[in-house]
């Protein structure tokens, strides 16, 4: 059976619209996916018909609310195959998941002269959070190198672990450069020395089949708005074994069991880890998002996006000056690039012109850009909606833009 | 020579003949940028740098016959295109000249929607570190 491309682009409304006169072209998807309409009338249909605030109102609209609140859970369980939904914790984003983990697990169980383990290609939020961490416990945050093709080196990081080291926090998927870690013999070695793991999953859950029981990692982080979800909502999944040795995140509403003044007793997770009113009407529509894309079926999406991305480089690599920047042998759907004798935001704003929106620059990944010996690149990052003949424009644009300093 | 306010206009009509469409705008913009004066490697510097721009500039100005002359270059192609057009208003002007410019014309020609916000926030620093230059060789002249 064909892909349903057509069929699929129907669902976007945002895709059919024109910018500086030229048909849209979205190719930041990487730093967000579009919405489905199924995601927005859900958006609408929470606040036309059911706002309410969830878990103890005594009344039908909090029931529902609740309800449903609660199905998105269950939805996000299923879709990590995750073991029980009390696994699944709402946050703001990926970010704040990685700080949720930094401040309760790390804060309680990394001490002094302790290591942890990151690798070159992380995002700036999978390394700041270590390195305040880090600063604060006088813990030390270790690094796995990568070769040029911007794939880790495996044996480094084997060298890298020891008994010391307490947690080994890498990007599944990375965002700059497309490549696929190996986490499940990352998460294997580390488990072998008594490490935690967590995976930053926020590039690799909307192009990849997910299992966190088969890959065994202790906590994954990710982002809805880069899952075809709304903006401003992530999710930590984490082992329970593990979650309930944490410390809680926030104090505040909804993680309490008892308050008095002399004493408080957290509730039981997931909300040991909610304070506060959550993201409601966002989480109700982010079920949306999930089956949106479980109906489609993972698979079917990777071969899709793996064929776009093929294609673009098939078209590219002809084309005088172009210099592709991150050649992993593993990759999700990711074209970081760069033209020579121009710079990124140059080739950004004339596809901009174009109507291709790409992103430049250095993607909050500047010790990559570093290693790489890069200021940024031009990075096109393709999705489910995303069609052969807008890689074709994207390969023409590319092709006119390069001409001008490499004819 | 023509006043700060004709070299704005002139800006203005040369942009008007580009019309609405936006690729042939930023080529000219980038073809622009080979206006500018070679920038002296020297001054290619840490200190000469404008903060709060994206894209790399280097800035320097001296005063020549009691008129700031300024310098300057990038490393991105549309922002030196940019830089050039603000050298051309207010370059070898009197430090009161600059310091009472208004630049009209970046609004005029449409710039923010050619360059977008974060770049409009560079061109903004940019045309504060210029007039900062005239502000400080106006003190150097009256002492």
């Amino acid at each position: 059976m064909s892909f349903p491309i057509e069929q699929i682009r129907q669902m976007f409304p945002v895709l059919h619209q024109e910018v500086h006169g030229k048909p849209l072209v979205y190719f930041d998807n990487a730093a967000t996916t579009q919405k489905p309409q199924s995601v927005i009338q859900s958006l609408e249909g929470y606040y036309l018909h059911d706002n309410a605030n969830i878990h103890r109102g005594a009344h039908a609209l909090a029931d529902r609310a609740t309800r449903y609140f609660e199905d998105t859970r269950e939805t996000v369980q299923k879709f990590l195959n995750a073991k029980e939904s009390a696994e699944i914790i709402f946050t703001k984003g990926t970010t704040e998941s990685i700080n949720l983990v930094a401040y309760t697990f790390g804060r309680k169980f990394i001490q002094t002269g302790d290591e942890i383990i990151i690798s070159t290609l992380e995002h700036h939020s999978n390394i700041v959070p270590w390195q305040m961490l880090c600063e604060e416990k006088g813990a030390i945050l270790k690094v796995i190198p990568i070769n040029d093709a911007g794939e880790i080196l495996y044996e480094e990081f084997e060298k890298l672990l020891t008994s010391k080291t307490k947690l080994v926090s890498v990007v599944h998927a990375s965002n700059a450069l497309g490549t696929i870690n190996p986490v499940k013999k990352i998460i294997d070695a580390a488990h072998a020395v008594g490490a935690k793991v967590l995976l930053d999953g926020a590039q690799s859950t909307s192009h990849l089949e997910i299992d966190v029981q088969e890959l065994d990692c202790d906590f994954m982080a990710l982002s809805a708005h880069k899952l075809y979800g709304p903006t401003g909502l992530g999710v930590l999944y984490g082992k329970r074994e593990v979650l309930e040795t944490m410390p809680p995140f926030q104090g505040g509403g909804e993680m309490i069991k008892e308050v008095t003044f002399e004493k408080t007793t957290y509730n039981d997770i997931p909300f040991k880890f909610e304070a506060g009113t959550p993201n409601i009407g966002d989480v109700i529509a982010f079920k949306y998002a999930i089956d949106f894309l479980t109906e489609i079926g993972k698979s079917a999406v990777k071969a899709h996006e793996d064929s776009l991305l093929t294609y673009a480089n098939e078209l590219l690599s002809s084309v005088k000056g172009f210099i592709p920047v991150g050649t992993a042998k593993e990759k999700v759907s990711v074209l970081s690039f760069n033209i020579n004798g121009m710079h990124p935001f140059d080739v950004g704003v004339m596809l901009d012109a174009k109507g291709i929106a790409v992103r430049t620059g250095h993607h909050c990944t500047q010790p990559l850009m570093k290693r790489l010996g890069l200021e940024g690149t031009v990075r096109a990052s393709f999705a489910v909606y995303n069609s052969k003949s807008e890689i074709e424009k994207l390969a023409e644009g590319v092709s006119q833009i390069a001409r001008i300093k490499n004819k | 020579m023509s006043s700060i306010q004709e070299v704005q206009e002139e800006i203005i009509s040369e942009f008007e003949i580009l019309g609405d469409d936006k690729e042939s705008t930023i080529f000219y913009i980038m073809e622009l940028g080979g206006n500018l004066e070679s920038f002296p490697e020297n001054e290619r510097v840490e200190e000469n740098i404008i903060k709060g721009c994206q894209s790399k500039v280097w800035l320097v100005a001296d005063s020549k016959d009691g008129k700031v002359h300024y310098q300057a270059d990038s490393n991105t192609d549309i922002t030196k295109g940019l830089i050039s057009l603000l050298i051309r208003v207010l370059n070898d002007r009197t430090p009161q000249e600059i310091i009472s410019a208004e630049l009209d014309f970046i609004h005029k020609i449409g710039m923010g929607g050619i360059i977008g916000s974060q770049r409009s926030n560079g061109l903004a620093a940019m045309i504060k570190q210029m007039k900062l230059y005239a502000l400080a060789l106006q003190a150097k002249q009256k002492v």
